[in-house]
């Protein structure tokens, strides 16, 4: 199900730092082109369809068509990626629309825990860094063969 | 196509890149979860030893949880390391390295515990029995305060994980520092160093977005870049062929990578065919274990009942007969229905949800039809628009399962990859320990003195999934910065010189630069072959020879012979790839990565005379278990030096006993 970029709605991002497509995409497949100034996928028969560039398109420009080899025309998937929520609409090729919201995040975005000052005590034990500071026993096994 | 022929993406390769030489104490390369963990854990050890982590996209969405996950398939909780080991031993039919699971369940949890704590949502039971999803069960307290996970079986977790990736890729950003992450730079070999034996020194790679050659020294890496996909034809040959069940990027790089310098392989023969939803690849996991579907083959029969299937799974008894039957016999029976001419198989949605539509309210019943949609929104997106663009409801109408392409891996549950050493505890038995260079052990390093390994790239120890790979990247990570410390007068010296590594990474720019102007259609050229031209050979020959689906995974020692000879000519033809911009020249060197991988899965197929995983694939010459000769893990190495391979056994040890 490759994505496609809507030519109206893509601007390029020309006034962001990066071109938030070509950015993510895991597969290299989101490109620029450098006359028009707008993005799209340069080998469709390559995407995993994983929607990460839909997902960060500010301009909502990138949607994502059936792969021709087995989906019918007519449906969409769609995802609205919020802050802690992620609204999918899914049109159906006869018209029904079912709406879904699903948490993503319970911490604001930049606030995971890494940890900077935790230092490890002890290299030559088995212990994590955070197990080593809960004070964690690695179990042996009960019996062996 | 206008004339004159030239190039056609948009980053135009140069025929001379630009290099940039580094030199750190450590090196990473992967980015997904195993590489995330390492991130993660790796300054937390480290003094002045200086890290890089080298990732081939973006690690907010790199790797097999890009995505997004509707699950966390291991977290121990209440369950011993004990049984874990249990299980896994099960599912793989045996052989298994029981240090490597027991250690990875010892450690599972706690990556569990910090994904929470970083924000990824995670199902709660209420006090009344009742599903919460992520944000409701914020009030039950976190895992580690001791709230009760939504089980869908024994070891699974339910999560509303679209996010799970970017929050673990913050967590790690953050840990290491984005001055030591280089993204969109692919690693294409590794070097043994100049002066020391079997000791790594450094990788080599270049940027997908400038042209820039990168010379990377170091006394002690990672490698953890994934599985492999798109290696054998897939079941839809034209878009859809991106859309594979594991990540289609996923290019055999960590087995080709560390191979290639001499690092032991280990039951590569193993494979994993998983059975999803038809064409969409969505998971069934939720179907059968949180939603109690049956499969039913095309008359309508839950054939998994049957005399026939029961009779059949006892042939492979302990394994078939265990409380979980293994995945493989569940993929060998489903297979026997189609080809007794019982097929399709079909997930039974319909009836499955109005079982469970009978003890819920209205508001209940449609949450569980979010929770059905969630589980591919989360994960498989496309398997969503899949159902819409045919009008599935799954209360209203069965969708049609169907095992898939072979995938290689050793994370989920296959378990191919490098043969590493164990934890040095006195219950772990000598013949799993790597002796480094100085008589010590280093837990997951491979065979090759300071190259390490986890994730995907560590075999005999399946069903790590998504929170096993986070963990076993952290254990690397302490055990690397202890070998780099340990190793503080090594300076790694490369073998080749700074002219000869450009000449060889970027070969495939010069073959096109040489050659393009030759022929007026720049993919047809007599003297290149495209990358997309060699997939295609490659898909070819391993379906029909290598037990693909063509031939419903079966070969034999006639079939294998030829398809070795094909992958010889083919990797020789791999001297003649051209690229004519930077995403060709990726795409160049990952099906060269991939001719590799394959090689070595289907030499190890050729070694082992016997038929251990039925379902996964079949030797059609050694149709049965032989448990007398094969109960072994069956490992080879390639030699640099000689450019030979070696296929050897290895014994088998128990160390958990049966329960």
């Amino acid at each position: 199900m490759p994505s496609f970029v809507i030519t109206e709605k893509c601007d390029g991002c020309k006034g962001g730092e990066k071109t938030a497509c070509e950015y993510i995409c895991p597969n290299d497949l989101m490109v620029l082109e450098p006359n028009t100034m707008k993005a799209y996928n340069q080998e469709p028969d390559q995407c995993w369809e994983c929607f990460s560039c839909v997902k960060i398109c500010p301009t909502q420009a990138i949607e994502v068509r059936g792969y021709s080899d087995f989906v019918p025309l007519g449906s969409s998937i769609y995802p609205m990626l919020g802050t802690e929520d992620v609204m999918w609409t899914c049109k159906f090729r006869n018209g029904q629309v079912k709406r879904f919201k699903f948490p993503i995040r319970t911490t604001p975005e930049g606030d995971a825990n890494a940890y900077e000052d935790l230092k490890g005590k002890d290299l030559e034990s088995d212990l994590l860094a955070t197990e080593e500071a809960d004070g964690y026993q690695v179990p042996k096994p009960q019996a062996t063969a | 196509m206008a004339l004159p022929n030239k190039p056609k993406g948009e980053r135009k390769a140069v025929r001379d890149p630009e290099v940039e030489e580094r030199e750190v104490d450590v090196l990473i390369v992967g980015g997904g979860m195993a590489a995330c963990g390492s991130a993660f854990e790796i300054k937390k050890w480290a003094d002045n030893e200086s890290v890089l982590l080298v990732d081939k996209a973006a690690l907010e969405r790199s790797g097999a949880v890009a995505q997004g996950l509707s699950a966390i398939n291991t977290y121990l909780g209440d369950n011993t390391p004990d049984d874990y080991v249990r299980m896994v031993r099960n599912d793989l039919m045996g052989i298994v390295r029981e240090d490597l699971i027991f250690d990875l369940g010892c450690h599972v949890d706690d990556s569990v515990h910090l994904f929470e704590e970083w924000g990824l949502p995670v199902w709660k039971k209420s006090p009344e029995g009742k599903n919460l999803d992520g944000k409701k069960g914020l009030k039950q307290g976190t895992l580690k305060s001791g709230a009760q996970p939504v089980r869908t079986g024994k070891w699974q977790i339910m999560i509303n994980g679209e996010s799970y990736k970017r929050i673990v890729a913050e967590a790690a950003k953050k840990a290491l520092g984005e001055d030591n992450i280089l993204e969109r730079v692919f690693i294409v070999e590794l070097l043994l160093d100049k002066n020391r034996d079997n000791q790594i020194s450094g990788a080599v790679g270049f940027s997908v977005r400038e042209n820039k050659v990168y010379i990377i020294k170091a006394k002690t890496m990672m490698v953890a870049c994934g599985g492999a996909v798109n290696i054998y034809q897939p079941r839809s040959v034209g878009e859809g062929k991106g859309r594979a069940w594991y990540p289609v990027w996923n290019s055999g790089s960590t087995y080709t990578l560390c191979m290639k310098v001499g690092a032991e392989l280990s039951m590569m023969e193993n494979r994993f065919t998983p059975a999803r939803f038809k064409d969409g690849y969505g998971p069934v996991g939720a179907w059968f274990l949180l939603f109690k579907a049956k499969a039913l083959n095309g008359l309508g029969e839950a054939y998994v009942n049957s005399e026939a299937a029961q009779k059949e799974l006892e042939n492979y008894a302990p394994y078939g007969k265990a409380a979980i039957t293994p995945t493989c016999l569940r993929n060998h029976l489903m297979l026997f229905e189609m080809k007794e001419g019982r097929g399709p198989i079909i997930m039974d949605t319909v009836t499955a949800l109005a079982e469970l539509g009978k003890s819920l309210d209205k508001k209940e019943l449609k949450h569980l039809e979010s929770e059905a949609w969630e589980d591919f929104l989360d994960m498989t997106c496309g398997q969503a628009n899949l159902w819409c663009a045919t009008n599935t409801e799954p209360e209203k109408k069965n969708s049609e399962i169907m095992p898939t392409e072979p995938y290689l891996l050793g994370s989920h549950s296959g378990c191919c990859g490098f043969w590493v050493s164990g934890p040095d505890y006195d219950w772990v038995p000598d013949a799993f320990k790597i002796k480094a260079d100085n008589g010590k052990i280093y837990n997951r390093m491979t065979t090759v003195n300071g190259l390490f390994s986890s994730g995907d790239g560590v075999g005999c120890s399946g069903h790590k999934f998504s929170s096993g790979s986070h963990a076993e990247g952290r254990m690397a990570a302490k055990q690397m910065v202890r070998y780099a410390k340990d190793h503080s007068d090594f300076t790694p010296e490369l073998p080749l010189g700074k002219d000869e590594i450009v000449d060889m990474v970027y070969k495939p720019v010069r073959t096109y630069m040489d050659n393009y102007e030759y022929t007026t259609a720049e993919d047809i050229n007599p003297n290149y072959i495209k990358p997309e031209g060699m997939m295609y050979r490659l898909m070819k020959a391993t379906h029909e020879y290598g037990a693909g689906t063509a031939t419903f995974y079966e070969t034999t020692n006639k079939n294998l012979e030829i398809v070795m000879d094909m992958l010889e000519v083919m990797r020789e033809d791999c001297e003649m790839l051209a690229a004519g911009d930077l995403h060709e020249l990726m795409r160049a060197w990952e099906i060269y990565h991939r001719i590799w991988t394959v090689e070595s899965h289907l030499r190890h197929i050729q070694f082992r005379k016997e038929t251990r995983y039925p379902g996964f694939y079949y030797q059609a010459d050694y149709p049965n278990q032989d448990d007398e000769n094969w109960f072994c893990f069956s490992n080879s190495k390639y030699d640099p030096k000689e450019q030979k391979w070696d296929v050897f056994k290895r014994d088998y040890i128990q160390i958990i006993p049966s329960a």
